[in-house]
């Protein structure tokens, strides 16, 4: 044991000695890493940024939320078997509402009534064109995550009323109010006039899944004078307490059956979705893009292993007659394997830590130019590159270590 | 710093310390090397025994095995048929590692090219077989040290091979073979790269270790170099031509 470890921290000596010997070979061999592990961790941030993107996309909804709909979220290939489904109205917000009041321990916490449009806002010459326009009651407020740049949600009594209030996202209220406060101007929408009452923080948008930076919020009534609500993809959502999710879809679906009155012979014509589906159906988008990056950038690394291998050959050939003469000397062959392998993997090591600086230094000049895009760059990230960086040494260093190790003394030492 | 210089040979006397325990017994051993289809024998049926205190000098021409005998006694290579037994240990069965050992403790070599590592200081060189022994660095270095100041190259310690003239560098060389107290010392034509005057200085050295009670194994073609030795074997054709003491 303490012999290993003499013969590690000699083996750790000659490889730097050597590679230090060997500057500039060893910073091309270096060069073949550094490009692997860049390209690696570039996907590898691209892809927790993928996912990072999609979390804070699906979190702007509230991720307590359970959505009471007509139509499934998951794919379907038997849509006509939904079609004829009635409509979720979302006045069934109230029936849920009042259960909630009858069971204050259960798993439903509010229920809100929503409802959404594509459609276009404008304000002077300035117009956006089809953007998203909800329309819900003022609880919607206090089940999403999204906090106010400016002003404030509407209320209660002007939810009720449908008063003409509009709550507009940052990026809607950047397009149409570029050089002023939006609070207490008016915007059109459907040829009525709006009165912005509020403005929500910058939440950032990614590949065009939802945000509420592009959406503007209406009282619902006011969204059923100016919309067609059959079209409107009308449902109720629920907030839930997320440690009973299951009880919670049992509860819901009691009352939705109730107040539809289903017999209890008939199937449901309504679903329960949660933004688990959502997950569900990104995950194998998400998969493929890790799988493809990762085989692609994984050759650039493979290449610069294969460098590694060669070099390491060369190193051996170059050496014979000193490993002739550690083995005259008592060098056993794992020590001669182990000498060859730190050597590798040390010029990996340096390969990956140049690799891992340039990735970051990549990574930050990104956050700069394309702040939309969500790079994350981790410790864990880190140290998979770090380790991965060991991984390579010893694939690649093995099979000429191995032969170091195996050469006869007699014929290494005769080697000229 | 250059060691005295020694008193010439010829007025010191040369005497045979009496023999000590049995080191080497080689009975019958032969080697086989393939070449292409050719099978060539390098050795054919060598006797051979050596005893602790010897300094023995094997000669022979080029072809004669002497190379492929001085590899076997310093079990860098094993006999294809006979009897080698080191110490009482059998070294004809053993396998790498096993062999390794066995150089490491029992045997100091000192080659013809020196062989010290360019890149370390001659420190480091003579540390190199303690650290494959597993002796810890106090222990490493004091002993490194001490067999430099032996091979009178106390001053020297810290210079790489490339800043030393020939015959530092074998004494380097010396000093890593005894480094670590082996059995014995087998030098492969220990003056063959230096000039003739460095190589007595070296012959001297040995002389000096042989009267320090070591073991010493000189094989060479020179008969200049041979005559230091006590007893002298001549090899020919794979044979063991002659066994005798030094004229």
């Amino acid at each position: 044991m303490k012999r290993t470890i003499y013969e590690l921290s000699e083996s750790v000596r000659i490889a730097f000695s050597q590679i230090y010997a060997n500057k500039l070979r060893s910073a091309l061999t270096a060069l073949g890493v550094i490009i692997g592990i860049v390209a690696v961790t570039l996907m590898g941030t691209a892809i927790l940024g993928i996912d990072a993107g999609v979390e804070r996309s699906l979190a702007g909804f509230g991720d307590d939320v359970l959505y009471v709909t007509k139509w499934p979220w998951r794919d379907t290939s038997d849509w006509w078997n939904y079609r004829n489904r009635r409509e979720v109205d979302p006045a069934y917000a109230n029936a849920v509402n009042n259960w909630i009041a009858e069971n204050p321990d259960g798993p439903l916490k509010l229920a809100v009534p929503a409802a959404g449009w594509n459609g276009n806002v404008r304000r002077g010459e300035y117009n956006v064109r089809n953007i998203q326009i909800v329309g819900t009651s003022a609880d919607l407020a206090r089940i999403v995550r999204s906090d106010m740049k400016d002003g404030r949600f509407f209320t209660d009594i002007e939810g009720r009323a449908g008063r003409n209030v509009v709550v507009i996202g940052f990026d809607v209220a950047d397009a149409l109010f570029p050089h002023e406060s939006p609070i207490g101007k008016t915007v059109r929408l459907s040829n009525q006039q709006f009165t912005v009452v509020g403005v929500a923080a910058r939440q950032g948008s990614f590949l065009g899944l939802f945000s509420w930076d592009s959406v503007v919020i209406i009282p619902l009534p006011a969204f059923t004078r100016l919309y067609p609500m059959r079209w409107a993809d009308p449902h109720v959502r629920v907030q839930v307490d997320v440690t009973r999710m299951e009880q919670a879809k049992d509860d819901i679906r009691g009352i939705m059956r109730r107040v539809r009155q289903l017999g209890p012979e008939k199937k449901d014509d309504f679903e329960i979705n949660s933004q688990q589906i959502i997950r569900e159906q990104l995950d194998p988008i998400k998969k493929g893009i890790a799988g493809a990056g990762l085989f692609i950038t994984g050759l650039a690394l493979f290449v610069g292993a294969i460098g590694i291998m060669n070099i390491t050959y060369v190193s051996v050939k170059e050496r014979t007659k000193e490993i002739g003469t550690r083995k005259a000397l008592g060098a056993r062959r794992r020590t001669i394997l182990l000498q060859f392998l730190v050597e590798a993997v040390s010029i990996c090591l340096i390969g990956g830590v140049g690799g891992l600086t340039t990735a970051w230094l990549l990574s930050l000049v990104v956050g700069v130019v394309a702040p939309a895009f969500p790079l994350v760059f981790s410790l864990g990230l880190v140290l998979t590159g770090l380790v991965i960086s060991v991984l390579t040494g010893v694939f690649s260093g093995f099979a000429p270590a191995w032969q170091a190790s195996k050469l006869d003394p007699v014929v290494a030492l005769r080697y000229e | 710093m250059i060691p005295p210089s020694p008193p010439a040979l010829a007025s010191r006397p040369r005497v045979a310390r009496p023999p000590g325990a049995l080191v080497i017994e080689i009975e019958g051993v032969t080697k086989l090397y393939k070449m292409g289809a050719e099978i060539i024998h390098a050795l054919r049926g060598v006797n051979l025994k050596i005893h602790r205190n010897e300094y023995l000098a094997i000669m022979g021409p080029s072809g004669s095995g002497k190379s492929t005998l001085m590899n076997m006694l310093g079990c860098l290579d094993t006999p294809t048929a006979g009897r080698y037994e080191f110490s009482q240990k059998n070294v004809a069965t053993m396998v790498d590692d096993e062999l390794a050992e066995i150089r490491n403790h029992e045997i100091g070599f000192v080659f013809q090219t020196f062989n010290l590592l360019p890149r370390s200081n001659a420190l480091h060189n003579v540390e190199l077989p303690l650290i494959y022994a597993g002796l810890g660095r106090t222990e490493r270095l004091e002993k490194a040290r001490q067999a430099l100041a032996n091979v009178g190259l106390g001053e020297r310690m810290y210079h790489r091979p490339n800043e030393l003239s020939g015959g530092q560098r074998q004494r380097v060389a010396i000093a890593r073979a005894l480094v670590n107290s082996p059995s014995i010392i087998l030098a492969d034509e220990p003056t063959g790269n230096l000039d003739s005057k460095t190589g007595e200085e070296i012959m001297e050295l040995f002389e000096q270790l042989y009267d320090q009670g070591n073991t010493i194994i000189v094989v060479t073609h020179e008969e200049d170099i041979a005559r230091h030795a006590r007893r002298i074997v001549r090899l020919r054709d794979g044979l063991i031509e002659s066994d005798a003491p030094a004229a």
